[in-house]
């Protein structure tokens, strides 16, 4: 059982929630995540990047957005309450190294996984510029956090309503293509769609681009296979081998159809948990009254 | 083939006509001579109807009732060189333990079982015994038949399901919603409830074990060791302990409140059991040795890793591990689809890639969640097969269909990359390769596609590297398996390994022997120091 120290709501969607995992929060590196179960009886394991960690008080920092079933209900937890299990940290941690200058992309709740690798790789002495992305203002997360460590900070909205009007392949084809600013790494996380169009925006100009996925997964321990992607032509699994690959390898098309693979049963069980949650409102609103 | 069924009310009254008439005899002081023993009727398993039990997870078999235990331990001939003991892997006096059946004495039979066994009721039910102790079995033998043999698992089985309470619970005849009648493990309830004595425990020495996973050769050596009195600790990634006994073996195979019964008379013996956690990411096998202050350490991390074919279209949606697909049926519960939070696919046409015991779990699996047409392609033929013959028999009384000499080439997909079809190709056997089994060979121009909408891969598990590759002293062979010798011993000071990590995928009473071996050789390491 693992405490909820704090929770925060972030956006519409998105949650941060401080969790009592001291062994988690002792072993983790940037660029792992966990495995989280609401429930162990007829719960789901989703896996959930870690957003922080605070070894000395012994908690995790999870961000995650309320998309699906599960993530419905650990929004509806709050704090004092408790998550059934949390396993972790799993998956290979980021290869931290002084690159030169390092360019960050996260795109809405990308920038969550993307805030420790930043800040890793910004103590590592490199030079860092971070483009957070959004659909609109709103749904902008963690600013104020990625300033702190960021040596140029560039935001775009799909809608213009905060920051830059653009997509985040605009200002990252624009470093690539500057003479005295060009990345020698980049590092991309956020939806599959973004990663694929941010490693096809920095692969004509041979910059290295490491992506982040985040698959189906089941056990988290490299056991069931669920989460396998197609790397450069031959299959690996995102929680042993990854959760990060050379973004010109993947076989986005490919990972993005296998995230599909179980859509009508998540939309019933979104459905289910709507209906839920709105109980929940309809019965706090009472009590208030 | 063709099954018929014999309902277990038939079977019951069939044995309580041949025991009457073994009674009878005996009060005229006519002794059986090995002749009639042999001329006895083989006790065949009772089974729900194949048509009732292809839409329910309760477990297929009853068990033996009691009078047919009585039969079948008439059947056995007392051998004096008892050849069924060497095909055992952990060596049951199997003759000792079937004379007190047809005794009567159940719990002098089962003190005998324990003697080499911790686990009868999973052996029993589990346990590959055509190609062990039934394969030696003289009474096979001289009926020419091997699968006539005396039916030692069922009997094995019948003492452990007696033993845990379920003596005489055919005669409760639990019935589903539209008054089928199902097996005496369908009771809720019973075999945890039933609680039972536990092993006793010696003072405490005040060493420490860690065991790495739970599944049999842990539970053997947290059972074993603790015995002795050391403190255990057993380690398991998973939310829930047991192992492939949980997420990998199917309800209507193996109840799950059997295992859970099992873990919970480690609980009750004092042995910790730590879930959600991953050793060699939680913590490093390292540490725990030198951190955490344990004197010895056992793995039996299993051998979790899913072997994939290699061929193309195998990352298209709807090709599952077998491992993925019975996880999220078994350990998830998905196959409850009311309440469980996995989702589960919802397949109409299956292929599953594979002949062993697993493939026979997927398919049935996938024939209880309601799939139309279930196929099980396989490149030999049915006597190659490494599936348990009982389980070949219940899938196909299922309405699985089989294609022997016959191997996927490719899976084809659609433009959403959905699996629509495989391509096979025919094969027919050749000289005996490394396993003695014929090599199957290619037939060429023998190409057809099969429409299908899922296709499960069930060929095999290798070595799951992870904890091997953050523990850089552990030697490991070139399949990634951990090097051991017949003592269980590690080429890292103090750790012991055992069961599937050491021996590639095999079986729960391998592993079981396995954890004996090692958790005789830990107590003897701790208890000399």
């Amino acid at each position: 059982m693992h405490r909820i120290l704090s929770r925060q709501q972030l956006s519409e969607n998105v949650y941060r929630l401080r969790v009592e995992a001291p062994l988690i929060a002792k072993a983790r590196k940037p660029g792992q995540f966990v495995i989280v179960q609401v429930d162990t009886d007829f719960g789901e394991r989703i896996p959930l990047t870690i957003a922080d960690a605070n070894p000395a008080e012994g908690s995790i920092t999870l961000i995650f957005q309320a998309v699906g079933a599960t993530t419905m209900n650990l929004a509806r937890l709050q704090e004092g309450e408790n998550i059934a299990a949390i396993l972790g940290p799993l998956g290979k941690a980021t290869h931290i190294e002084k690159f030169g200058r390092v360019v960050c992309v996260g795109g809405g709740i990308g920038v969550a996984p993307l805030f420790p690798i930043a800040q890793a790789l910004k103590n590592a002495g490199n030079h860092l510029t971070v483009i957070i992305g959004a659909r609109t203002k709103e749904l902008v997360i963690l600013e104020d956090e990625m300033r702190t460590i960021a040596d140029d900070l560039v935001l775009v909205t799909d809608d213009g309503s905060y920051g830059r009007k653009a997509l985040v392949t605009e200002p990252l084809k624009e470093l690539c293509e500057s003479v005295d600013r060009k990345p020698d790494l980049a590092v991309a996380i956020g939806p599959p769609i973004m990663m694929k169009f941010a490693a096809a925006t920095t692969l004509p100009y041979n910059v290295r681009t490491m992506v982040s996925l985040n698959t189906i997964m089941v056990d988290g321990t490299g056991m069931c296979g669920g989460c396998r992607v197609t790397v450069g032509g031959e299959t690996k699994f995102v929680c042993v081998d990854g959760p990060e690959f050379d973004g010109h390898k993947v076989d986005f098309n490919n990972m993005m159809k296998r995230l599909q693979s179980y859509k009508p049963q998540e939309d019933e069980a979104r459905h289910t948990c709507l209906i839920d949650a709105q109980a929940d409102r309809l019965a706090d609103a009472q009590v208030n009254v | 083939m063709n099954h018929v069924h014999v309902t277990p009310d038939e079977l019951k009254s069939q044995a309580r006509a041949t025991l009457s008439a073994l009674e009878a005899a005996a009060q005229n002081g006519d002794a059986l001579k090995a002749r009639d023993r042999i001329a006895l009727p083989q006790q065949d398993m009772p089974a729900q109807d194949p048509m009732v039990r292809s839409c329910n997870m309760f477990e297929v078999t009853y068990g033996y009732f009691e009078e047919q235990a009585r039969v079948e331990a008439d059947r056995c001939l007392q051998c004096k060189n008892a050849p069924c003991i060497a095909g055992c892997p952990v060596a049951i006096d199997i003759p000792g333990f079937i004379a007190k059946i047809a005794e009567g004495d159940y719990a002098g039979s089962l003190a005998i079982i324990r003697e080499s066994s911790l686990l009868p009721s999973i052996c029993g039910r589990v346990c590959p015994q055509e190609v062990q102790c039934q394969k030696h079995c003289t009474v096979g033998k001289s009926l020419k038949d091997q699968s006539k043999s005396v039916s030692i698992g069922r009997l094995e089985r019948f003492v452990a399901d007696w033993d845990a309470g379920m003596k005489g619970l055919s005669d409760l005849a639990p019935e589903d919603e539209n008054g089928n009648a199902l097996p005496p493990s369908a009771v809720s309830g019973l075999v945890a409830a039933a609680g039972g004595k536990i092993p006793p425990v010696k003072p405490e020495t005040g060493k420490k074990v860690a065991v790495i996973g739970s599944g049999p050769a842990s539970i053997t050596v947290a059972a074993d060791v603790r015995r002795e009195g050391h403190a255990v600790t057993i380690f398991e990634a998973f939310h829930k302990p047991g192992g492939v006994m949980i997420y990998g073996i199917p309800e209507f195979r193996l109840p799950k409140k059997i295992v859970a019964d099992e873990i919970h008379t480690l609980e009750r013996m004092g042995v910790e059991i730590r879930t959600n956690f991953l050793v060699g990411r939680t913590r490093t096998l390292g540490q725990i040795m030198t951190e955490d202050g344990y004197d010895a350490a056992f793995i039996g991390a299993g051998a979790g890793l899913p072997r994939f074919l290699n061929i193309e279209g195998e990352n298209l949606v709807g090709v599952f591990s077998a491992n993925e697909f019975l996880t999220r049926s078994n350990l998830m519960k998905a196959y409850d689809r009311k309440r469980a939070a996995t989702p589960l696919s919802q397949p109409k046409k299956v292929a599953v890639f594979g002949g062993g015991n697993v493939a026979m779990d997927a398919a049935r699996t996938a024939v209880r969640i309601g799939a139309e047409e279930v196929s099980v392609v396989y490149r030999r033929t049915r006597t190659e097969m490494p599936a348990r013959v009982e389980e070949v028999d219940h899938a196909e009384e299922e309405g699985v269909l089989f294609h022997f000499l016959r191997s996927p080439v490719r899976i084809i997909g659609d433009e959403n990359d959905r699996v629509v079809a495989i391509e096979t190709l025919d094969y027919e056997l050749g000289e005996p390769d490394d396993s003695g089994r014929r090599r199957p060979v290619p037939i060429p121009g023998s190409e057809r596609t099969m429409k299908v909408d899922t296709v499960i891969v069930s060929i095999g598990n290798d070595s799951n590297p992870l904890l091997v590759s953050t523990t850089p002293e552990l030697e490991v062979n070139r399949r990634g398996n951990i090097v051991a010798d017949e003592h269980g011993r590690t080429s890292m000071d103090r750790v012991f390994a055992g069961g599937d990590i050491v021996l590639g995928a095999a079986t729960v009473i391998l592993a079981m022997g396995e954890g004996r071996k090692a958790a005789a050789e830990i107590n003897r390491m701790l208890s000399g120091e």
